[in-house]
């Protein structure tokens, strides 16, 4: 068994609800059903009925986008330090509620119980993996850029602003937390659509950063059809980024076209192994670099 | 044909035009189906005839990058295009006095700017990379053991008008540097000095099809963006064209970098020194002309320090000379082209129209090229167009704010984030302005300063990824992930 991230049990900010069997979003730091009210069968990998889940539209992507742009500019300034200790603390009602999501991704996705506590194992790792770069990512990715002349001039990184997130359809959990946590990590916020066939792990997961008082609008999740879904957000223009892992390959091509609307940081990769360790690359794809000159005294 | 420049400071120096230039396709110039003229901004007289590249032009140069790309440049040795990047830049600097009168005469930059700013750092472009041809695997990309620089293969490269060499050089020398293989298509209207970049690739030896140069108008540039057979494109230009390009990149799986201007911002403070600023300011826009893209200044004065500011620029601007280009005391050149003379002049009118306050410098123009007075608006609204878009010439707007709050969520309102200057001798104030400024770069107490080390692009819809620098040679590797598409 891995090694678990706290050895005392600690007390989470507010309980994890135990189990809904009609599922709402999560906008803006509360669970609200889709606007259009519509729900949609959660079918286990048997066929069986596990649960309902909302069905979301256009109007609960804009609410969202409403969410993530208010919750923005707190977040995006708050001191890396600070993110990282609210991302640790998501880590850590995870790790907590550890057997809570190994049932429900044991249930959601078959195979045997030993895969299904490794991937929960992984995604608590991964996403402490990530939280530790919020004050770190800034060295790593800023320079310091020697210029002719009186003048110091340093390049840093800057969250590009609102990202909407496709979560990977067929990786429930570990998958999800790989795409979601480079994006915010740097101070964007995100609006991460759940895979189709794993809704409940998503909406788990936003009763874990709920749970863990992560300040509300950071994440905001919309669980439905991506088909639906990803065409508003991609369009959006208050949408600063879009990572297409979630979208089969031609409607992320049509996303990426949409995107170019507002030129949008389109985030694509091929084939990612969601087991491998991640790399840098996807958080530098939500940052921007902004290069400040100061005069020097000449002599 | 021939020109004396006496004034210019390159004494008895000459250059010397073709009447008419080829297409630089597979290391020579070769002829094409029909020509059209460059003309000299500042005189309408006829320079040079100039080759429209055609559809057939541009799928010769692209596939004489490819074969280069595949039969030399990806297979040399990082040590050895270096060389060749030295010996390019060594040649320019040697060419250098010519390349800013052949500038200035094709573009109407004021010989001060090219041959003081355009030419030292367009040189100096070649020789900061030609260092990192072969350090690319140090440049500390990935954080991935496993991850070798790749170069991305065949590069399409379109650039517009305002510094049209330094232009070129920043699209061109980290492209080589990585190991691509370039076609680049000049604006019509400066298309002579990137000519003369031809013929210095020839002088320094560099295989044949590294380096393309395809001349034509704006379709042209269409074919080069949109040729199925490069894998990256690399775009100069005005914000509509670069999403046309971006979209059409997205569909094809292409690497994109673009780079596309919008309005900056100045903030001056009360606390500001008002001589400084308004001679930074006065100094930035209209005689350094940024780039034309940094350009379309909108100043933004902190309410008590209005008057002072306005008194300080206006009694600037009025001392500044617009004439002959290539006069070394010539401060304001011409306009680039009827075109966009015909765009500003509109757009004054409209801002006139809406309420702004014009106040151009006193003095009369010359008869013939195009010519507009350095210009300011005041009584301008942040609505209005001349404050929202971008401008082909530099014309400042300057308004008020009250709080600093209010004047960077002002400035953060526009779809664009290229560049921004702030002026006080607070500190704590200037890092808090700039720390909040969504803009790809922010000059503190200065404006308009650019380096080949420097990462430069904008913020949202001002461009997509950087130029320049480490962060720049980004644009040209296969790295995963950060392009629009991984293929």
């Amino acid at each position: 068994m891995a090694l678990r991230l706290t050895s005392t049990s600690r007390v989470p900010g507010r309980p994890m609800s135990n189990v809904r069997t009609i599922h709402r979003l999560y906008i803006g730091g509360a669970f609200p059903r889709a606007a259009s009210g519509r729900t949609f069968d959660v079918l286990g990998p048997d066929g069986a009925l596990l649960a309902s889940a909302a069905l979301a539209a256009g109007r609960d992507v804009r609410d969202a986008v409403v969410a993530a742009r208010a919750a923005f500019p707190a977040w995006s300034r708050a001191a890396g330090y600070d993110r990282g200790q609210a991302l640790y603390r998501v880590a850590e009602v995870m790790d907590d509620h550890r057997d809570q999501f190994v049932v429900q991704l044991w249930r959601s996705t078959g195979g045997t119980p030993d895969a299904a506590c490794a991937e929960v194992d992984a995604a608590v790792d991964r996403w402490t993996w990530y939280a530790g770069w919020a004050d770190k990512i800034t060295q790593v990715r800023g320079t310091v850029n020697p210029v002719a002349g009186a003048f110091g001039t340093i390049s840093l990184p800057e969250p590009v602003g609102v990202t909407a997130v496709l979560a990977p359809q067929d990786s429930a959990l570990l998958g999800l937390v790989s795409v979601l946590a480079p994006a915010i990590v740097s101070g964007n916020t995100a609006v991460l659509v759940a895979s189709e066939r794993y809704p409940l792990l998503a909406m788990g997961f936003a009763e874990a950063l709920a749970a863990a008082a992560l300040p509300a609008g950071v994440v905001n999740v919309l669980t439905g059809e991506v088909a639906e879904i990803s065409p508003w957000l991609a369009a959006h223009q208050d949408v600063n980024a879009i990572d297409l892992a979630g979208a089969p390959g031609a409607l992320a091509d049509d996303l990426a076209v949409a995107a170019a609307g507002n030129l949008k940081r389109v985030v694509r990769f091929v084939d990612p192994d969601w087991t491998a360790e991640p790399g840098l690359e996807r958080m530098f794809a939500t940052l921007e670099t902004k290069t400040i000159w100061h005069p020097l005294l000449s002599s | 044909m021939r020109f004396e420049y006496g004034s210019a400071p390159e004494g008895g120096s000459r250059i010397t035009l073709r009447g008419s230039y080829g297409l630089f396709i597979g290391g020579e110039f070769v002829s094409g189906s029909s020509v059209f003229k460059t003309i000299s901004p500042a005189t309408e007289e006829v320079l040079a005839e100039v080759t429209h590249g055609t559809t057939e032009d541009v799928d010769r140069g692209v596939a004489a990058a490819r074969l280069a790309y595949e039969r030399t440049w990806s297979m040399m040795p990082g040590k050895d295009r270096a060389k060749y990047l030295l010996r390019i830049a060594r040649r320019l600097k040697e060419r250098a006095g010519e390349l800013a009168v052949l500038e200035s005469l094709d573009s109407g930059k004021p010989i001060r700017q090219t041959r003081d700013v355009d030419l030292p750092l367009a040189i100096a472009h070649f020789y900061y990379h030609a260092g990192w041809a072969d350090k690319l695997a140090y440049a500390g990309f990935a954080g991935n053991a496993a991850f070798s620089a790749r170069p991305l293969g065949v590069v399409g490269q379109v650039i517009g008008w305002s510094s049209p060499l330094l232009m070129l050089a920043w699209k061109i020398a980290p492209a080589l540097a990585c190991g691509n293989t370039v076609v680049l298509k000049p604006a019509e209207t400066t298309p002579l000095t990137a000519l003369a970049f031809a013929e210095i690739c020839a002088e320094a030896g560099l295989p044949p099809g590294v380096v393309n140069i395809v001349t034509g108008d704006g379709l042209a540039g269409q074919l080069v963006a949109g040729h199925p057979g490069i894998d990256k494109v690399a775009f100069t230009g005005s914000p509509e064209v670069g999403k046309e390009i971006a979209k059409s990149a997205a569909l094809w799986g292409k690497r994109l970098t673009l780079e596309l201007g919008g309005t900056s911002a100045n903030i001056v403070c009360a606390d500001a020194d008002i001589d400084a600023a308004a001679q930074g300011i006065v100094e930035g826009v209209f005689v350094r002309q940024g780039h034309a893209c940094c350009a379309s200044s909108r100043v933004f004065v902190e309410a008590p320090a209005f008057d002072d500011l306005v008194a300080a620029v206006r009694c600037r601007m009025s001392a500044l000379r617009s004439g002959d280009p290539l006069d070394e005391s010539t401060d304001i050149g011409a306009v680039n082209s009827n075109a966009q003379l015909d765009n500003i002049i509109e757009l004054a009118r409209a801002a006139e129209a809406d309420g702004a306050v014009r106040w151009s410098t006193p003095g009369t123009v010359p008869d013939r090229g195009f010519w507009f007075p350095p210009t300011m608006f005041t009584a301008v609204s942040d609505e209005h167009r001349i404050a929202r878009e971008e401008l082909s010439w530099p014309v400042l707007t300057v308004s008020e704010f009250t709080t600093r709050e209010e004047v960077v969520e002002r400035i953060n309102s526009t779809r664009y984030g290229l560049s921004a200057g702030v002026w006080t001798p607070d500190s704590a104030q200037s890092a808090w302005v700039a720390a909040r400024l969504r803009a790809g770069v922010v000059w503190v107490n200065s404006f308009g300063r650019l380096d080949p080390a420097v990462p430069f692009g904008g913020f949202q819809e001002s461009g997509l990824g950087r130029e320049g620098g480490r962060h720049g040679l980004e644009a040209y590797l296969d790295l995963p992930g950060t392009g629009t598409a991984d293929v």
